[in-house]
């Protein structure tokens, strides 16, 4: 039976506390689309995005209104296009970004995600053709997102795609250069990426995944918050016990929603992402609960520790709570979406080196981070590179979305509005590292990828 | 199908007699209720069952929403299972 202070601390949470659902992402695998004539491929990419999605809006919103609890984003996934547009003879891959952009706004999505190539050990030549054509696609796409897997603990790192996919954040950020840039906010450059990531803009729906998927981010940062403010001063042991009670319980409320959905649209569960996902709102921030753990600032010392803490005690609490956990699930930490994490940024507390040790022990990696916008794209090259290599020998899931906005410098600040945020841009060492891109080649698989 | 009735705000005259009253207008049926003042705000929770409604879920959130924003209350209407997942193993 249910009490008053269960009901009424449910309430609370959603509230005050911002708890939200932060994505119901539906996965639609395309393969079927692939065609020759490219036309006639957009066209079946269109039309099936469009009635695998239809009622994907509607019924996230019936199901906010029935269980009081905000459901913030509705988002579709597809197959890595480079998959499906290889299919096709043409060298001009743009036309399946705008189709993919079509059917995102007939269904009222708020982002698609799949205009991605996975090439952790290789280039086909729709993958090149695919990455070359990714700034052009985002200048001229509000809804896609795209992602490039550039290595993983099996396979290495392909240094030949971290090269270009300097140059290709450059130019994406010059393609778009009229709206601050935003076209890098939908890129990202990941090693060991997961076919099953509800959240943007990495979100692709893998190779092996099902025809059609429902997968669930939950958020819930305030709500950690809050909890935390209860044990003030006491070990970190009851820190971390805390957390894991707080994490169960969104969780929860997550399953209970990707069910309801997955039943709702006759398509299949798939995972509950366990993510801390912060907003730029005050009291949903990640950097406030290391703050609230006795951090003076977000990014001084201990910093690491203390969200190696957050990170694991959110998996315990969460894995429980759900019959099947997938995606990214861990703290994410994207400066220009965290309201503490701009304030540490603009502090200089928190600095690119700081965050990249932060990424070894959470989910994702270096996240919306503004960089001057004349850093070389030999610089971002080498930062893609460190984050890789952290994510290749940690056996983990890394990424860059780094957003080097022409004309903007230290002390700056890009503002791209709503959830992205705005953020302050950070120092980049000014050293270069472009011999050891212009390398190329690969960065072969560490000892422990031979684990059979 | 059962549902969670929150009313949270200044105590007034009146509260308990105009939300029962909204809810019986729908034809939704008062299964439980109970009230407090607690840290000085009125605080009601009614467990209720909307099967009988010709309204649907999101119509009577609106009706309810719309007596909050009338009487300066927060009222909201929530399917009963969110609270169960959270709560209860």
């Amino acid at each position: 039976m249910l009490n008053q202070k269960e009901i009424l601390s449910t309430v609370e949470m959603i509230d005050q506390q911002h708890l939200d659902i932060r994505t119901i992402t539906m996965g639609i695998s395309l393969l079927s689309c692939c065609d020759p004539d490219p036309g006639r491929a957009c066209e079946k990419i269109y039309e099936k995005i469009c009635r695998c999605a239809e009622r994907l809006v509607k019924t996230g919103q019936d199901i906010e209104d029935e269980f009081g609890i905000p459901i913030v984003n509705k988002r579709i996934s597809v197959t890595p296009m480079a998959m499906v547009a290889g299919a096709s003879e043409t060298e001009d891959h743009v036309p399946f970004a705008l189709a993919l952009d079509r059917a995102a706004q007939s269904c009222g999505v708020n982002f698609i995600g799949g205009y991605s190539a996975l090439v952790q050990k290789g280039m086909t030549k729709a993958d090149e053709r695919l990455i070359r054509s990714i700034p052009e696609a985002l200048a001229r796409t509000e809804l896609v997102c795209s992602s490039v897997n550039v290595g993983s603990t099996r396979a290495g790192i392909n240094m030949d795609a971290v090269a270009l996919m300097g140059r290709v954040v450059k130019e994406t950020a010059a393609a778009t250069a009229d709206r601050e840039g935003l076209g890098c906010a939908k890129l990202v450059v990941f090693c060991n990426a997961v076919e099953d990531n509800p959240f943007m803009a990495g979100a692709f729906h893998g190779a092996g995944e099902a025809e059609k998927v429902i997968n669930v981010g939950v958020s819930g940062p305030g709500v950690v918050y809050h909890a935390l403010k209860s044990v003030r001063g006491q070990p970190l042991d009851v820190a971390a016990e805390t957390i894991k009670k707080t994490a169960f319980r969104i969780t929860r409320m997550g399953q209970l929603v990707a069910q309801e959905a997955s039943r709702r649209l006759d398509t299949p569960f798939g995972i509950v992402d366990l993510s801390l996902a912060p907003t730029p709102a005050i009291g949903d921030s990640v950097a406030r609960i290391l703050e609230e753990l006795g951090l003076e600032v977000c990014g001084t010392h201990g910093t690491t520790a203390a969200l190696a803490m957050l990170n694991d005690a959110v998996k315990k609490g969460g894995v429980m709570a759900s019959s099947s956990v997938g995606g990214l699930s861990g703290a994410f930490i994207p400066v220009s979406e965290d309201e503490g994490m701009i304030a540490a940024a603009r502090r200089g507390t928190l600095c690119i080196d700081k965050l990249e040790a932060m990424t070894c022990v959470c989910s994702v990696g270096l996240d919306m981070i503004a960089v001057p916008g004349d850093t070389p794209a030999e610089t971002i090259s080498a930062i893609i590179a460190d984050e890789a290599a952290i994510g290749m020998v940690n056996n983990k899931t890394t990424a860059v979305r780094i957003l080097p906005t022409p004309g903007k410098a230290v002390g700056d600040t890009i503002e791209m509005g709503g959830l992205l945020g705005s953020a302050p841009v950070m120092p980049v060492h000014p050293e270069s590292s472009a011999g050891f891109i212009s390398r190329g080649g690969r960065i072969p698989a560490p000892l422990h990828s031979l684990r059979n | 199908m059962n549902a969670i009735v929150t009313v949270v705000g200044q105590d007034r005259v009146g509260i308990i007699a105009a939300v029962c009253n909204r809810l019986a207008g729908h034809n939704v049926n008062i299964l439980d209720i109970s009230q407090t003042i607690l840290q000085g705000a009125f605080t009601m929770v009614m467990a209720v069952d909307v099967s009988a409604s010709a309204a649907s879920f999101g119509e009577l959130g609106q009706s309810l929403n719309e007596l909050g924003a009338e009487m300066g209350l927060s009222i909201r209407i929530q399917r009963e299972e969110i609270f169960d997942a959270m709560h209860h193993i």
